[in-house]
C-alpha cells in the first residue's frame, strides 16, 4: 500500500529512520548473527581457543536427552496453559456477552491480571501453594495429599500451568468478548425462538463464527506459554525440581548464563528463533486470510 | 421466554463471580498477608481477615524493604527504577516509531520497502531467543547496569511501528495537499496535523507499553548487578530467595501489593485505551 500524495525530500527519510535502525541492527540484527555464528563453534573453557565446528552443536544438542526431555515439558506446559486459559476465557466471555447487569463491572474485573507482571503472578500463587504457610499448601496436607512443589516435580508443572494460565486469562476473555459481540444478536434471538438452548446455540452459531479468533488466540498463547512465562518458571522453580519444569527458554538461560556454554546455547536459541519464525508466518498467513475475507 | 433469559442471567452471573473470585483470590490474600505479622505467617496461621500492622508493614517495605530476616531494597527505590524503565521503554518506542512509520508512509527513497522489512522481522526476534549474544553487545558498549542498557535495547518496536503505519495509511490526501499548498514543510504536518490526529492511537499503545516496560524479567535480571538498580519485579523475586517458612512474608506482601499498583491502576483507569491498544496492537 501506497499514498499518492507524498512530500519530496532526500535526506528527511533517513534521518526520520535512523533511530529505529540504529537500535535494530545493533541490539537485534547484530545479537542475533552472533547467536547464528557462536552456535557453529566450540569455544574451551577459557575463551582462550575457538573452532569452527559447523553443526555439531545442533547435533549434541538435538540428541542430548535433557534438551529432548525440555521440549517435552515445554509442549506439556504450553498446550496446558492454552488449553486451560482459552476454555475459561471463551466460557467467561459468553458469559459477559448476555444482556446482563453489571457487564462492564465484570469486565473490569477481569481484564485487570493482564497487567500484573508474570514473576509477580508466580509470587502470589507461591504464598497460596507454599507447603507450610500458604492456604491451600497447608489445607492439602492437612487432609492427607503430601503437597510440596519444591520435591515433586509433577505439582512443580501443575503450579506453573496454573499461574501461566490465571495471568493470560484476561488476554483471551477481551478477544474472545470482542468477537462474540460482533455476531448480531438477532441471529441468537431467532435460534432461540425456534428452541435451540444455550449450548446448541453455542456449538452450531458462535463457535464457527468465532473460529478465527480462536486460531490468532491459539498461535498467541503458544508464544506466551514459550517465551513470556520466563519470570513464573524464573521466580517459583527455577526449573525444578529435577528440570521437571525446565521449558526451552529456561534451559536457554541456565546453560548460557548459569553454565556458561555459550555453543550449545546459541544452537538452542538459533532453534527457538526458527520456532518463533514459523508461529509468526502461521499468524501472519491467518491474518492475510482475513483481511481478503 | 422471559422464563428462559432469567435462567440464563442466573447462569451468567454464577460462572462470571466464581471468574471474579479465583482471578481476585491470590491478590486478596496478598493484601491479607501484608497486613499480619512474620510469625503468624510463618506458624501458619493467618486468617482470611486483615490484621493490625497494615501501616508498619508498608512503610517498611517502602523505605528499607527488610525486616528481621529479608535484607532487600527499599520499594521506594525500586519503584523509581520500575517507573523510569517503563517510562523510558514506552515513550521511547512511541517515539522511534512515530518518526519511522511517517518516514515510510509520506516519503519514496530507495531501500524503503527494504527498511520497512528490516523494522518487521524484528518480531521474530523476542529478546528472550537472543539473551546471551544482546547482553554481551550490552556489556561491550558499557551499559550493563545502566538506565541505558536497561531501556534502549528494548525501544525498538515493530507492533508500534507498523499500527502507526497502518494508521497513517488513513490520513486523507486532502489534508497532505492542503498543507503543502499552504507551505508546510513535511516537519511542519508531522507537527501539526499527523502528531493530534494519532493522539488516541498514542494512548492506547502507552498503556500496553508501559506494562511491558514495568514487567520486564529476563532483561533487567540479566542487566542489572548493583541493588541500586534493581526493578521492583526481580526485587520481590530476590526477596523470597529460597522461599523458606521463616521469612518476612509480611513485608514481601506488601512490596508485592506495591509492585501490581500502577501498572493494574493504569488498565482500570484507562481502560479504553488499554482495551484499543491491546486490540490494535496484536493484529
Amino acid at each position: 500500500m501506497q499514498r499518492r500524495v507524498i512530500f519530496n525530500n532526500k535526506m528527511l527519510p533517513y534521518l526520520l529512520l535512523a533511530p529505529q535502525l540504529a537500535i535494530t541492527v545493533i541490539f537485534f540484527f547484530w545479537p542475533a548473527l552472533q547467536a547464528i555464528l557462536q552456535s557453529l563453534l566450540r569455544q574451551d573453557p577459557f575463551g582462550l581457543r575457538t573452532k569452527f565446528i559447523w553443526f555439531d552443536n545442533y547435533a549434541v544438542v538435538l540428541s542430548d536427552p535433557l534438551y529432548l526431555n525440555s521440549v517435552k515439558t515445554t509442549f506439556i506446559f504450553a498446550f496446558s496453559v492454552t488449553a486451560i486459559a482459552m476454555t475459561s476465557a471463551l466460557l467467561l466471555a459468553f458469559m459477559a456477552d448476555k444482556n446482563i447487569r453489571g457487564a462492564g463491572a465484570y469486565k473490569t474485573m477481569l481484564i485487570w491480571p493482564y497487567a500484573v507482571a508474570p514473576a509477580v503472578a508466580a509470587v502470589l500463587w507461591l504464598f497460596i501453594f507454599h507447603p507450610n504457610i500458604g492456604y491451600f499448601g497447608r489445607a492439602m496436607r492437612e487432609i492427607g495429599i503430601p503437597w510440596d512443589y519444591k520435591l515433586n516435580g509433577n505439582q512443580a508443572l501443575s503450579l506453573v500451568i496454573l499461574v501461566a494460565s490465571w495471568k493470560q486469562v484476561s488476554y483471551n476473555f477481551l478477544f474472545f468478548l470482542a468477537a462474540l459481540q460482533s455476531i448480531p444478536k438477532s441471529v441468537l434471538e431467532a435460534a432461540s425462538i425456534d428452541g435451540a438452548g444455550s449450548a446448541r446455540q453455542f456449538w452450531t452459531i458462535v463457535f464457527p463464527l468465532i473460529s478465527p479468533t480462536s486460531f490468532f488466540l491459539l498461535m498467541v498463547n503458544m508464544v506466551y506459554s514459550f517465551f513470556d512465562t520466563f519470570g513464573v518458571i524464573h521466580a517459583l522453580t527455577g526449573g525444578g525440581p529435577g528440570k521437571a519444569t525446565e521449558t526451552l527458554i529456561y534451559k536457554v538461560y541456565s546453560d548460557g548464563v548459569l553454565f556458561l556454554d555459550l555453543g550449545g546455547s546459541s544452537a538452542q536459541s538459533v532453534i527457538l528463533m526458527i520456532i518463533v519464525i514459523g508461529l509468526t508466518a502461521v499468524q501472519f498467513r491467518y491474518i492475510e486470510r482475513k483481511v481478503h475475507y | 421466554m422471559k422464563g428462559y433469559t432469567h435462567n440464563g442471567n442466573w447462569q451468567a452471573h454464577f460462572f462470571l463471580v466464581i471468574g471474579v473470585a479465583v482471578l481476585a483470590f491470590p491478590v486478596y490474600l496478598a493484601l491479607i498477608g501484608s497486613t499480619w505479622d512474620a510469625g503468624t505467617i510463618a506458624r501458619g496461621e493467618m486468617p482470611l481477615y486483615p490484621g493490625p500492622n497494615m501501616v508498619s508493614n508498608y512503610l517498611l517495605a517502602w523505605g528499607s524493604g527488610s525486616g528481621q530476616r529479608v535484607m532487600g531494597v527499599p520499594a521506594e527505590t525500586m519503584m523509581l527504577n520500575s517507573l523510569v524503565m517503563a517510562l523510558a521503554i514506552s515513550l521511547g518506542k512511541i517515539a522511534i516509531s512515530l518518526i519511522s512509520a511517517y518516514a515510510v508512509v509520506f516519503f519514496r527513497f530507495p531501500g524503503r520497502m527494504f527498511f520497512f522489512w528490516m523494522i518487521f522481522v524484528t518480531l521474530m526476534l523476542p529478546v528472550e531467543v537472543r539473551i546471551i549474544p544482546t547482553y554481551k553487545v550490552v556489556s561491550d558498549l558499557g551499559m550493563i547496569d545502566s538506565y541505558l542498557g536497561l531501556t534502549i535495547p528494548l525501544i525498538a518496536s515493530a507492533t508500534a511501528t507498523l499500527l502507526f503505519r497502518q494508521f497513517f495509511l488513513t490520513i486523507p490526501d486532502e489534508l497532505v495537499e492542503a498543507a503543502r499548498i499552504d507551505g508546510a514543510g513535511p516537519l511542519r504536518f508531522f507537527w501539526d496535523t499527523v502528531l493530534p490526529l494519532s493522539r488516541t492511537n498514542i494512548a492506547a499503545l502507552f498503556v500496553i507499553m508501559f506494562i511491558y516496560g514495568w514487567n520486564q524479567y529476563l532483561w533487567p535480571l540479566l542487566i542489572t548487578t548493583s541493588k541500586d538498580m534493581s526493578t521492583i519485579v526481580i526485587g520481590i523475586v530476590k526477596m523470597i530467595g529460597t522461599g523458606d517458612a521463616q521469612t518476612d512474608w509480611q513485608i514481601i506482601m506488601a512490596a508485592t501489593i506495591l509492585a501490581m499498583l500502577p501498572p493494574v491502576m493504569i488498565v482500570i483507569f484507562m481502560q479504553r485505551w488499554f482495551v484499543k491498544g491491546l486490540v490494535d496492537s496484536d493484529k
